[in-house]
């Protein structure tokens, strides 16, 4: 029986080098971003007032397509090459080899998102009172996204065309996180205090790390022996 | 504690005979409950000081709000004793109940836009309770989707079943999010009807109508939950005699 600890590095590290090996699958769904916020003003006309007024819900809702876009690959290599079944007749525990993989996946295309949004809000003239609340709102918001997709990850991975099933299950559930995290930018936009809305957020997210990988757990026993 | 009748939930066929002598006396109560309720609430119940005559409507809609929010813990809760004790029947029904639901929150949207065109001004607002009834029914609409999209039944059944309880843990906490959220953008046209307390005379014709379309969820559940026992057990011996039985009694018929 390995140590939990060392069960989880081993796992996190081998997730990790082959999420750098793949720079593709890191990349798309960042490009996505870019590209579908640029849409935006190109749609609506390049009129300041509008942007500031949408800008926090609009980087948000994209933020969100981008994480919906890249959960398909969570267990989709594994899956195709066999060693997610032997990961689950391992001895193993494996919600603690889920939690590694989803921390794989918000590393590699949550924070990422987050660290590229502040520009997006410069693109779409987000007032610079703003910028923190979106930072803090998309770090806690895309780990719980993470964690969250990754059930609906688990659920479909067993199906030929699991991509759009997985946003229809999954995008219900991202209901209260684009709420809580879209007003907190905006509030912090108006110059109001975005305490609460942060707060819920971090609730949200302690409650998904505890729920999430055990319910993403089973349903990889489900859907890969099924 | 006596066990047995739990034991013998698990057996299809046994729900399938004892249900069969429910059917009557469910059709019974359903209808006269719901012509009951429905002649009194839309006949005789006095006029809404404010609302007039378009109030009648809460007649249906809040009894079928009700039942599509408690549908959805009904399927999540068979999902989870299908899971735990590894039962068919629960899985049955949990397939029975999305469907159902789903036609439940389009009747609930559709009534409460009916109903939001006189005393709002537009037929869809974005108000707190229609919004959460909108992503009520994405759940269920997910739930279908995801039943469907398995080639194997029983993992179909499980992955629902998982399904269904996140969303289960999710529910309240999509409702008070909404609900914030409603409060947080209100938007200043909305005539709130005040928080009156509402008079015997309409609520006990409300009362009726709501235990009869609870009872008449239960037998559409039933009905349901038997047509699916039929479609997987068709190769099981009491089905093929249950339906040389019914065939054999409807030639009689014809003949005499």
């Amino acid at each position: 029986m390995t140590e939990p600890a060392s069960l989880f590095r081993a796992t996190f590290k081998r997730d990790l080098t082959l999420a750098f090996r793949h720079k593709g699958d890191m990349v798309n769904p960042l490009v996505f971003f870019l590209i579908a916020i640029t849409m935006v003003p190109l749609a609506l006309g390049p009129e300041k007032a509008v942007l500031v007024r949408i800008a926090p819900g609009i980087i948000w809702v994209m933020a969100l397509l981008a994480t919906l876009l890249s959960l398909d690959s969570l267990f989709r290599s594994d899956f195709d090459d066999g060693s997610l079944e032997q990961l689950l007749i391992a001895p193993y525990s494996l919600p603690l080899v889920v939690m590694a993989k989803i921390a794989v996946h918000w590393l590699a295309t949550g924070l990422p998102l987050t660290l590229l949004a502040p520009l997006l809000g410069v693109m779409l003239s987000l007032p610079t009172s703003a910028f923190s609340a979106l930072c803090y709102s998309l770090l806690l918001g895309t780990a719980a996204m993470s964690l969250i997709g990754a059930v609906g990850a688990a659920l479909t991975v067993g199906l030929r065309k699991g991509g759009v099933l997985i946003s229809l299950i999954v995008m219900p559930l991202y209901i209260p996180i684009l709420i809580f995290g879209a007003s907190a930018v905006q509030a912090a936009a108006l110059g109001e205090p975005c305490n609460m809305q942060l707060a819920v957020l971090g609730a949200g997210l302690a409650i998904a790390l505890v729920l999430a990988p055990l319910a993403a757990a089973g349903a990889l026993r489900v859907s890969v022996n099924g | 504690m006596n066990w047995q009748w739990f034991h013998r939930l698990g057996s299809p066929r046994w729900f399938y005979e004892k249900t069969d002598s429910w059917l009557p006396w469910l059709m019974v109560s359903a209808w006269g409950l719901l012509l009951v309720g429905g002649i009194w609430g839309l006949g005789f119940a006095p006029e809404d000081a404010r609302q007039h005559n378009s109030f009648r409507i809460l007649y249906i809609h809040a009894p079928v709000a009700y039942i599509s929010m408690s549908c959805y813990y009904i399927m999540a809760i068979s999902g989870a004793v299908g899971l735990i004790w590894k039962m068919k029947l629960p899985f049955m029904v949990m397939k029975a109940c999305a469907p159902i639901g789903l036609g439940l929150t389009i009747v609930v949207l559709l009534t409460g836009s009916i109903w939001g065109k006189p005393t709002w001004g537009t037929w869809w607002e974005w108000d707190a309770r229609l919004t959460s009834y909108l992503i009520l029914s994405f759940l269920y609409l997910g739930a279908i989707a995801l039943q469907q999209a398995f080639q194997n039944r029983d993992t179909a059944d499980k992955a629902s079943a998982i399904l269904a309880l996140v969303g289960t843990v999710n529910i309240p906490i999509i409702y008070k999010s909404v609900d914030w959220w409603y409060t947080l953008h209100q938007p200043a046209t909305l005539k709130i009807v005040g928080k009156s307390t509402i008079d015997p005379s309409m609520l006990y014709p409300l009362f009726v109508m709501i235990i009869g379309f609870y009872v008449f969820f239960t037998l559409v559940l039933i009905l349901h939950t038997r047509t699916e026992i039929l479609r997987r057990e068709s190769r099981t011996q009491w089905v093929k005699d249950l339906v040389v039985d019914n065939s054999k009694s409807k030639g009689e018929g014809a003949r005499s």
